[in-house]
Parts: C-alpha cells; structure tokens; sequence
C-alpha cells in the first residue's frame, strides 16, 4: 500500500448562497483546490465526489458525471464517482478515493464534497434530512433528527450529570472560533443564555444547539506522498484513514451515549498512525448538535465517557486548550451543507498543518484528525493527518 | 413522505398493529422490528427465525418533546418521542401519548397502544400503529 499526501485543498463560503448554484460552488472548490495543488487539469486520473440527497435538494442524481462535466473534465473521460454515507459523504469520498491512491489505482485524484440546500423550503430540508434515520421504524412514528440528537443529549444527562449549559457551551466556543473565519456562515458571537433561550426544537435541544441549513463545497487533490514533493513543499500525509457503521436506528444500540462507529473507526484510524488520542495537536469533529461534539470528544478517546461535557466547561477543547476542537467554527457556525462537510473538515485540518489557517491558526499543529458522522452515528469516517 | 404505493405501509401492518417480532430459535434471541437473520447466529439461523408477539409493556429509556415537527405531524407538535425498552429486552421508538408532557421521565413504566400515526394527503389513505401511554394512567381509570 501507497502512502497518500493531500497537496491541494479548495473552500467556498458556506451559508445560504441564493446567487450560487450546485454545480458553481462544486466547480469553484475544485477549481480552488487544483490551483492551491499546481496540477493541470490533464494530470487528474479520477474524481470522488460526496453528496447526500441532490435528487431531493435539487432535484439532480448523477452528480458525479455532472461535477466532472461542470469542472470541464468529461473531455477526458476520467472516472467520476458519487458517494452516499448521508452526513458523512463527504469523508467517506475521501475515505474512497484515498484507498484508490493507497493501492496504486490512480495517482491525482479529486476529492469533493457538495450540498446545495437552500432551493428548498426550511420544513423540506428538515425533512430530507431524517431520511439519514430509519424510515419504517423511526421517522414513520414522527421522529425528526434533531429529537434523535435530543435523545441522545436527555440520556447523556441522565447517566453522566451533563448539564443544559454545558451543551450551550459548546455552541459558544465554535460560534468563537467562526468569528476568525472567513468562510463561515456565522460571524456572530453567542452566550449560553442566548443559546437557552433560543426556541426549542426538540427538548433538550434548542435552535442555537443545532447546525444551519447550508450552501456550499470543498474540494482535496490527493496524490502519491512519493510525488507530492513535485507539487509543494508543504506536504501533509494522511496518516490515518478509519470507517464504521452502526445500527441505522438509535433502539438498535445497547448504549444510547457511545457512537460505536466512531469509537471502532477512530481506533483504526489510530492504529494505523501509530499514535495515541493524546497526540492530536487538532480536531475537526462532527457538532451537527451541540450534544454531538460532546459524544466525539469522548468515543476519539479524548477524554473518558461521560465527561466531555466538563471538558467544554474547563476550555479543554478551546483553541487555546489541550486539544483545539472545531477551530474553523465546526459544523454549528462555519455551517453544514451536509454533502460537503467532511471533506471541508479535512481541508482545515490541511491549513492548520501547513500553518496556513491565519488568525484561528493552532499554533505548532503537527497532528490533526478529522471526524466526520453520518445520520445518528449509523456511520463515520475518522481521518488522521500528519505535516510531513 | 408522499405519494407512495400503500404497499409499503400495509406489508408492515403485523408489525405495526400487533408488535410482532421475529426470535431466533438458535439463540433465542429476540428482534424488533422482524429480522431475516440473526445477526449472531447468521447462517446458522436461516430458517429458524420464528414470529413473536411481544408484550408492548416496557420502560422510557430515554425521551424529547418534539416543537419542530415534520409537515405530517405539523398539527400534533409539540409531542413526546421515546425509546423504549420492552420487557422481552428489545427497544422500539414511538410516541409517549395520554399524558401530561411535563410528566415524562426516563424510567417511567409504559404500555402499547394502538392509534392513528399519520395520514396521507395524497392518497386519502391513514396509517396506524402504536405509540405508548403511561402504565399508571390506564389502571387509574379501571
Ligand atoms: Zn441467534
């Protein structure tokens, strides 16, 4: 097996981009990312693209033809394909594509990831986004996503003592760190009285504890590590690629707390690196909900179950803590354009390791790690980056 | 969901209307909703996984009152969701109903009952199943 650098990452704006169309935003993050890497366009091999539901958002399958034809590739008829793990399409894309390269398969290789929701209606959007949780079983009896997360949250308090403000607290700290990102949806800073204040969406949980509805695109150029000394100086390896699943509904589990998923890709992704939880200098982890950083902080390992929400409290994970979590604003205030996020997580982490992510820069971050969720924990992908 | 064939809702009805499940008769294990497979016996179990009817009787494992709802439960919101586990050791999520919102707690011991879920706009068709309702509640009105 090959070992894999990424030396070109590409980021729109997210938020919502009523000028900006699905195939303008994957087209522009491409674009971004091949410049950022200095390849032609004729030294691309194959394409991976992330996406979770275009035929409802914008009526549109077959998008990875459609990203290769809009980026201007299909003249070369290079292979192009569309990859679905709902919220974590986007690093499951690149979890794809880096096996492509690991194996000798392809040598460049585009890594996007797109989400265009706003050209539906708020209540539509909330509603192709349950279809991530479990149709027949879940969502037939009213269950919306958030009440899953919210489930999740009632649960944690019960057994750990997790505390309303220690959710909030989360919300407060990535709504902080977006305020030093310009690609952010969000520049506004927030209090944990505004975030209990906010109205309630599904109890415990209120609007400020949830993610936005977003716009946008992110784009990688992989390449063999041997190769990429030709590109860049600046070369940042994946040093760590993790992948698991889960039972699909939130009942299929014997602990309502624990993301086997992450818990089972994050020590893969570990092993495979050689390094321990302790060592990460930088995570980008999967705050869809407030409740959702907490669980991630604790199944990576960073802490021990049931006290991630005490580590918010004690600024554990503030950009100037011991591990920096979701310093580019997070899923929460940099936005979520679901299709996309993954691979945006990994792009940070690729700035942060190249020193290259201006005034939210973690200073010295050698180690970063990326940790990407789709549906309630029915999988994950876990992506661990290293500067060369 | 609209516009779907009633198919999909009427070949779930026996789970759905009467809460069965399916055991496996290698481990004897039991699944809800059914199971083709057992996912611990696998191959041994092809063949040997029986229907069972369950209690409907269980606890709040954990729950949320929902005030953003789908557009088909628009005019229910704001309503309790739970997951349940059923005595037979299985969990299930529906509807926490006939009771106070206020009064729900992890914990509480709750029943099956059967009611209307949601109705199709499209096809006029309304689709039924279970939701749970306090065990207190009901005796008390014995
Ligand atoms: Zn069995």
């Amino acid at each position: 097996m090959r070992e894999v650098a990424i030396i070109g990452v590409g980021l729109t704006k997210f938020g919502e981009l009523w000028d900006k169309s699905f195939r303008q935003l994957i087209t522009e993050a491409g674009t971004k990312a091949i410049l950022d890497a200095g390849i032609r366009g004729s030294e691309i091999d194959a394409l991976y693209v992330g996406s979770m539901s275009p035929g409802r958002f914008i009526g549109q399958e077959h998008v990875g033809a459609l990203v290769a034809d809009s980026s201007g590739l299909t003249v070369m008829h290079i292979p192009a394909t569309r990859i679905e793990s709902a919220c974590a399409s986007g690093g499951m894309a690149l979890r794809h594509a880096y096996i492509a390269v690991a194996a000798g398969i392809h040598d460049i290789v585009i890594v996007g990831g797109v989400e265009k929701m706003t050209d539906v209606v708020g209540s539509e959007a909330t509603n192709i986004l349950a279809m991530a949780a479990d149709q027949e079983w879940e969502a037939f009896f009213g269950v919306t996503f958030p009440a899953l997360y919210a489930m999740i949250a009632r649960r944690h308090m019960y057994e750990y003592g997790t505390t309303r403000e220690q959710l909030a607290m989360v919300a407060v700290k990535n709504h902080e760190n977006a305020l030093l990102n310009p690609n952010a949806q969000f520049h506004r800073k927030i209090t944990v009285e505004d975030v209990i204040n906010s109205p309630p969406v599904a109890t415990p949980l209120n609007l400020l504890d949830c993610s936005p509805i977003s716009d946008g695109a992110a784009a990688l150029v992989l390449c063999p590590l041997e190769k990429a000394k030709e590109y860049t100086d600046k070369i940042v390896k994946i040093a760590g690629s993790g992948q698991a699943t889960d039972s699909l509904a939130l009942h299929g589990r014997e602990d309502i707390c624990t993301f086997m998923s992450t818990v089972r890709a994050s020590r893969e992704a570990y092993k495979q690196a050689g390094i321990q939880p302790k060592d990460v200098d930088v995570a980008e982890v999967h705050d869809c909900f407030t409740i959702a950083e907490i669980l991630a902080i604790e199944d990576l390992g960073f802490v021990k179950k049931g006290e991630g929400g005490k580590a918010v409290e004690e600024g554990l994970t503030a950009r100037d803590g011991e591990i920096p979590v979701n310093p580019s604003g997070g899923l929460k205030a940099k936005g979520h354009p679901v299709g996309a996020t993954g691979v945006a997580q990994v792009a940070e982490i690729v700035l942060q390791l190249r020193g290259e992510a201006e005034k939210r820069q973690i200073p010295d971050a050698r180690i970063g790690l990326a940790h990407n969720i789709g549906g309630s924990g029915a999988s994950c992908t876990v992506h661990i980056l290293e500067a060369v | 969901m609209g516009g779907e064939a009633v198919s999909r809702f009427w070949r779930e009805i026996p789970q759905r209307y009467n809460l069965i499940g399916t055991k496996c008769k290698v481990c004897n294990r039991i699944y809800f909703p059914q199971r083709e497979v057992c996912p611990f016996c696998r191959r041994k179990s092809i063949g040997k996984m029986e229907e069972v009817k369950l209690s409907g009787r269980g606890k709040i494992v954990t729950y949320t009152i929902i005030h953003v709802p789908p557009k088909k439960f628009e005019g229910q919101a704001p309503y309790a969701v739970a997951v349940v586990e059923l005595e037979e050791g299985v969990r299930v999520t529906s509807q926490i109903v006939d009771c106070n919102l206020d009064k729900i707690k992890i914990g509480m011991e709750v029943e099956a009952t059967f009611r209307r879920i949601q109705d199709d706009g499209w096809t006029g068709a309304i689709y039924y199943g279970y939701k749970f309702r306090p065990v207190e509640k009901h005796e008390d009105k014995k």
